[in-house]
C-alpha cells in the first residue's frame, strides 16, 4: 500500500468506503446521542482508528495490564468475606486439623473463604497467581523496553511512571500476602519489623509506629489491608492511566523495516484489529489465570497455620519478587556499629533498605544517564535490537546477573537441601559471585554483542550462508554466499551510526578555560567507553565494492566451470531473484 | 562538544534505499469463500465452545458441595477443581476466539500514521510562557517578597500536623525492648503442654522450646497472659533449653552459674531480624535460624559462628526451686531480638 499518499497527520481509511455514517443506523444514533452532550466525536475520530504496530514482544505489558484488572475483580470479591482484623477467635469452621485452635480473624476468614465459600479459594488462587504474573510481566516489560531502546527520548518520563509501577506493584504484592496472618506470612511481617528496627535513629519509632506499638500488636492487618486495598490501588490506576495516555500520545515504538521509519508509525488500526486483539488478549489472560487458580495451588495458608512468634517453618521464604534482597540479607557479614550507646546494624540496614532503594534508584536513571553519556537528545521511534547498543545490553545483563545471583542466595537453604550442598560455602561463594558476576556478565555480553554486529555485517557484504558446498577444479571446497533479499538487508541497515563525543580543548578561542572542562572531559572518555567499539553498519562504497566482488567471483567461476551452481537451481528462485544473468552458463 | 559539533550530515544515511512497504498479499480467507467460511464456523464454534463451559460452571457450582460435606475428585477439592476448568475455559475460549476471528476475517491493511513531535509549536510555548510569566506579575509575588515567604513558611509548616496526627499510631518504644515478663523465680515451662521441667527429664544433646509459666497460669498475684499480650510477650520471652555435656560448655566470666549441669537457657529469637531460631544440630551445638541462616554455638556462650547476624543470643539465667524445677535468676540481662538503634551495647562477655 502507499503511505506517502495520504495527508499528513490523518490515518488513511484501510476500507474501501469512506468512513462516513451511512444511512441513520442504531450505532449512529447513540453516537448522535452521546456527542450530543459529550462532543467526544472529534477526538474518537483521530484516536479510534489509531495505528498499533504489531510484534510479540509489545504484549508483555498487556499481561500486565490485564492481569492487574484480575487482580481488582478478584481482590473485590475477596473483601467481601475477608476480615481484616486481629481479633482473637477459636477456630471452629470446616477445616478439621485447625478446629479448635486460637487464631486471628484475618486468618479465620482466610479459611473461610478457602473451604466454606464456593469459588473462594479459586479466586483467592486466581488473585495469588495473578499477582505473581502482574510483577513478572512488568519485569519482563522492563527488560524489552530497556533492551530495544524504547525508553529513548521523549519516553523517559514513561520510563519512570513504569518503574514506579513495578516499586508499588511488589509493596502491594507484599502488603497482600501478609492479609492471611498465618505462619509464614507473620514471619515475613516478623522479619520486617526487624529491617525497620535497623534504620537509625528513627526505626524503633517507626515500627512502634506501624504496628501500633510492640510487634505484633493487633493494628498491623487492619492497617495493611487499607493500604493493600485502598491507598496502593489508587496510586496504581493513576499511574497506570499515564501510562497509558503517554503511550497514546507518543504513538508506539515500532521495529525498523521497508516502510517503517522514524516519521511514522505502521500496523493495525485500534479498530477493530486492535481492539479485538487486546480485547481478546484480556479473555486469554484471565483465562489462563483462572485455569491456574483451578489447577495449581498457591499459598495453602490452612498447612501453615495461624501466626505464633515462638514458631517458623524450615525453608521459610517470601514471595518470589521478594527473594533478592532476601539474599542479599543472607549474603551480608554481620557488621554492627556500636557508638555512644547506640546500634548501628549495617548488616540489616544496608541488603534490605539501603540496596532496594539504590537498586531502584539506578534503574530510574538508566534513561538519563545513557543520554547524557551518548549526548544523543534527538526524538527516537525506532526500536534498537540489543546487539546494537552492546553497552547498554551489557549493562542491564550486569543488573540481571546480580539481581539473579543475590535471588539465588534467598534460596541458598534449598539449593544446600535440593542439591547436597554446603549451605556455607553455597553462601561464600555467592558473597564472591554477587560482586564479580556481574563484571563478567558485562564483558561476555558486550563482546557478544559486537560478534553478532560483525556477523551482520559480513552478511551485509557477503551474503548469507547458502548451506551449498562448491568444489574448485584444484578440489578445493567452499560453502557459497548469496545476498541478502533487499528488505532483509535494509532492515540490517536501518540503524544510527553511532557518534563518539570527541575531547573538548578545555578552553575556547581565546584561551578561556571551559567552566565544563572536567565534565566534558569525563562525559568524552565515558562516551568512547559506551560506544567507540561499536561497529558500524557498512557504507554504500563498501557494500557497492563488496557486491562488485562478488559479481567478479561468480564470472570467474562461471568461467571456469561453465556451469556454476549459485543455489538456486535447489530453491526455484534463480529467476524471481534476478540473478539469471549470473546463469548465463546454462 | 555535545551535539552542535556533531555534523549529522556529513554522515551517510541509509547505504540502502527504504524499498518501502511490501505489498499487501491476500489471505485464504481473502480470497477464497470456502476458507472464510470455514473461519467463520470455527470462530462460532469457540464462542459456542465458551457457553458450554460457562453452564458447566453454573452446574458445578451447584453440583459440587464444600466445607463440611466436601466432594473431591482424585483427591483434588471437586468445585474448586471444576470451577477453574469450567471458568478458565469459557473465558479463554472468547479470548482465543476473538484473536482468530480478528486474524482471519477483520481486515488486514497494515495502514500508516505519521507521528509529530512530542513538542508543542514554538508559537504555543512562547505563548504559555508569557501567560505563566503575566500570572505571576499580576499577582505581584516577585515583588513581594514578605508574602511569599510567609506562605511558603505556613505551608511548610503544615508537615508538623500531619506529623503529629500520625504519633498517635503507637506508643512510644520507652523501656518496652529492653525487658521481658522473665524474672527471678519465673518457671520455665514446655511450649505446648506448660508442663514445667525437672533437670533430669532432660538428656544430654536434648533441646526443648520453653516459656515462661505466666503463659498457661497465674503466677503469684499476676494473672496468666493472653491474647494479644501472649502474642507480643511470646516475641520477646520465648526460650530454648538444652542440655549439653558440661565439659562441652565454656561459659563467659559472670556466666559460669547460669546453667544447672549443663542445661541452659536461650532465647529463641533471632537476633538478626527476629525470627524464631529452631534449627539444633546437636554434634555441633549449633543452632541454626531458618530465616537467614545465622548460626549461634550454644555451648560458647550463642556466638555466632555463622551467618548475617552481628550478636551472640541473649541467655537466661537459670536455677532450680525448691520442687526441683527449672527457674529462671533474672530477666535477660540484655534486650533480646533484632537490633535497634537505641539498644544499649553493654556487652555481657568477651566477643
Amino acid at each position: 500500500m502507499s503511505a506517502e499518499t495520504s495527508s499528513a497527520g490523518v490515518a488513511p481509511s484501510n476500507g474501501r468506503s469512506a468512513a462516513k455514517a451511512g444511512k441513520p443506523s442504531r450505532v449512529g444514533a447513540a453516537a448522535t446521542w452521546a456527542d450530543d452532550r459529550l462532543g467526544l466525536a472529534g477526538v474518537a475520530k483521530k484516536n479510534l482508528r489509531k495505528v498499533f504496530p504489531d510484534h510479540w514482544s509489545f504484549m508483555l505489558g498487556e499481561i500486565a495490564l490485564w492481569s492487574f484488572v484480575v487482580l481488582l475483580l478478584s481482590g473485590v470479591f475477596l473483601t467481601f468475606w475477608y476480615r481484616p482484623s486481629m481479633a482473637e477467635v477459636i477456630y471452629e469452621g470446616s477445616y478439621s486439623p485447625l478446629r479448635g485452635l486460637h487464631m486471628s480473624e484475618a486468618m479465620a476468614s482466610t479459611i473461610h473463604i478457602s473451604f466454606d465459600v464456593r469459588g473462594g479459594l479459586l479466586m483467592r488462587q486466581v488473585h495469588h497467581w495473578a499477582a505473581m504474573v502482574f510483577v513478572a510481566s512488568m519485569m519482563v516489560h522492563l527488560l524489552r523496553v530497556y533492551f530495544t531502546g524504547a525508553f529513548r527520548k521523549p519516553r523517559e518520563l514513561n520510563w519512570v511512571i513504569g518503574c514506579l509501577l513495578l516499586l508499588l506493584g511488589t509493596l502491594e504484592g507484599f502488603t497482600g500476602y501478609s492479609l492471611p496472618d498465618d505462619l509464614l506470612s507473620g514471619t515475613g511481617i516478623r522479619a520486617a519489623d526487624g529491617f525497620m528496627k535497623s534504620i537509625p535513629i528513627v526505626g524503633t519509632y517507626a515500627s512502634f509506629l506501624l504496628f501500633g506499638g510492640e510487634f505484633p500488636g493487633d493494628s498491623i492487618i487492619p492497617r495493611l489491608y487499607t493500604v493493600h486495598v485502598l491507598l496502593i490501588p489508587g496510586i496504581l490506576v493513576a499511574l497506570i492511566a499515564a501510562h497509558m495516555l503517554l503511550l497514546v500520545y507518543h504513538k508506539h515504538t515500532q521495529w525498523p523495516g521497508p516502510g517503517r521509519t522514524e516519521q511514522n508509525v505502521v500496523g493495525y488500526p485500534m479498530l477493530p484489529v486492535y481492539a479485538a486483539k487486546a480485547g481478546g488478549f484480556f479473555f486469554v489472560v484471565f483465562g489462563v489465570l483462572t485455569l491456574m487458580g483451578g489447577l495449581i495451588g498457591i499459598n495453602p495458608v490452612w498447612r501453615y497455620g495461624p501466626y505464633n512468634p515462638a514458631e517458623v517453618t524450615a525453608g521459610s521464604q517470601p514471595d518470589w519478587y521478594m527473594g533478592w534482597p532476601d539474599g542479599l540479607l543472607r549474603l551480608m557479614p554481620g557488621w554492627e556499629t556500636h557508638v555512644f550507646g547506640t546500634t548501628w546494624s549495617w548488616n540489616v540496614f544496608f541488603p534490605i533498605i539501603v540496596m532496594p532503594g539504590l537498586m531502584f534508584t539506578i534503574l530510574l536513571m538508566l534513561p538519563f544517564i545513557e543520554s547524557w553519556i551518548t549526548g544523543d537528545k534527538r526524538d527516537h521511534h525506532l526500536l534498537q535490537r540489543p546487539r546494537n547498543a552492546p553497552t547498554r545490553t551489557a549493562v542491564m545483563v550486569a543488573l540481571m546477573t546480580f539481581y539473579g545471583l543475590s535471588w539465588a542466595a534467598g534460596g541458598n537453604d534449598i539449593i544446600a537441601i535440593r542439591m547436597g550442598l554446603s549451605i556455607n560455602q553455597i553462601t561464600y561463594f555467592l558473597r564472591g559471585a554477587v560482586f564479580i558476576g556481574p563484571i563478567i556478565a558485562f564483558i561476555i555480553t558486550r563482546r557478544w554483542c559486537l560478534s553478532l554486529q560483525r556477523a551482520d555485517n559480513e552478511r551485509l557484504l557477503h551474503g548469507y550462508e547458502s548451506g551449498v558446498i562448491m568444489r574448485d577444479p584444484q578440489g578445493g571446497y567452499s560453502e557459497k554466499h548469496l545476498p541478502l533479499p533487499e528488505a532483509k538487508a535494509y532492515t540490517l541497515t536501518a540503524r544510527d551510526r553511532d557518534l563518539v563525543l570527541s575531547a573538548p580543548t578545555g578552553s575556547d578561542g581565546n584561551g578561556v578555560a571551559s567552566p565544563t572542562a572536567r565534565k566534558d572531559r569525563l562525559r568524552a572518555r565515558l562516551s568512547r567507553l559506551w560506544m567507540a567499539d561499536n561497529i558500524q553498519k557498512p557504507t554504500r562504497a563498501e557494500l557497492e565494492e563488496a557486491r562488485h566482488h562478488a559479481e567478479h567471483e561468480h564470472a570467474h567461476e562461471a568461467a571456469l566451470s561453465g556451469h556454476p551452481a549459485d543455489g538456486h537451481q535447489f530453491d526455484g528462485r534463480d529467476e524471481a531473484t534476478g540473478h539469471g544473468h549470473q546463469l548465463s552458463g546454462h | 562538544m555535545s551535539t552542535t559539533d556533531r555534523d549529522l550530515a556529513q554522515v551517510e544515511g541509509d547505504p540502502i534505499a527504504d524499498p518501502g512497504l511490501p505489498a499487501h498479499l491476500p489471505r485464504a480467507t481473502d480470497v477464497d469463500e470456502a476458507a472464510s467460511r470455514r473461519a467463520e464456523r470455527q470462530v462460532a464454534m469457540l464462542f459456542g465452545l465458551s457457553s458450554v463451559f460457562t453452564v458447566l460452571f453454573i452446574v458445578a457450582y451447584f453440583a459440587f458441595g464444600v466445607g463440611d460435606d466436601l466432594d473431591t475428585f482424585l483427591g483434588f477439592g471437586a468445585s474448586n477443581l471444576f470451577l477453574g476448568l469450567t471458568l478458565g475455559m469459557a473465558l479463554l475460549l472468547i479470548g482465543v476466539g476473538t484473536i482468530h476471528w480478528a486474524r482471519k476475517l477483520m481486515a488486514d491493511h497494515e495502514i500508516v500514521e505519521y507521528r509529530h513531535a512530542a513538542a508543542s509549536t514554538p508559537e504555543d510555548r512562547e505563548e504559555t510562557v508569557g501567560i505563566l510569566q503575566t500570572g505571576l506579575e499580576e499577582s505581584q509575588i516577585g515583588r513581594r517578597p514578605l508574602i511569599r515567604n510567609s506562605l511558603l513558611g505556613a505551608v511548610g509548616l503544615l508537615v508538623a500536623p500531619a506529623g503529629v496526627l500520625l504519633w498517635d499510631l503507637g506508643p512510644t518504644p520507652g523501656n518496652k525492648l529492653n525487658t521481658t515478663v522473665w524474672r527471678e523465680g519465673m518457671r520455665v515451662v514446655q511450649d505446648i503442654s506448660g508442663t514445667p521441667i525437672r533437670p533430669e527429664d532432660m538428656e544430654v544433646g536434648q533441646l526443648v522450646n520453653g516459656e515462661p509459666e505466666i503463659f498457661f497460669n497465674d503466677v503469684g498475684d499476676e494473672e496468666q497472659i493472653e491474647g494479644h499480650e501472649l502474642l507480643v510477650e511470646k516475641a520477646k520471652a520465648a526460650v530454648v533449653i538444652v542440655r549439653m555435656d558440661p565439659a562441652d560448655v565454656t561459659p563467659w566470666p559472670g556466666r559460669e552459674d547460669w546453667g544447672v549441669d549443663g542445661i541452659l537457657c536461650y532465647s529463641k529469637i533471632c537476633t538478626h531480624v527476629g525470627c524464631p531460631i529452631s534449627l539444633w544440630e546437636q554434634t555441633t551445638h549449633d543452632l541454626l535460624c531458618p530465616c537467614h541462616q545465622s548460626t549461634f554455638d550454644l555451648a560458647d556462650n550463642g556466638k555466632v559462628v555463622f551467618g548475617p547476624a552481628a550478636r551472640h543470643l541473649p541467655q537466661l539465667p537459670l536455677a532450680v526451686d525448691d520442687e526441683g524445677y527449672l527457674i529462671a535468676r533474672s530477666d535477660f540481662t540484655e534486650a533480646v531480638g533484632p537490633s535497634f538503634w537505641e539498644r544499649d551495647n553493654d556487652e555481657p562477655g568477651p566477643e
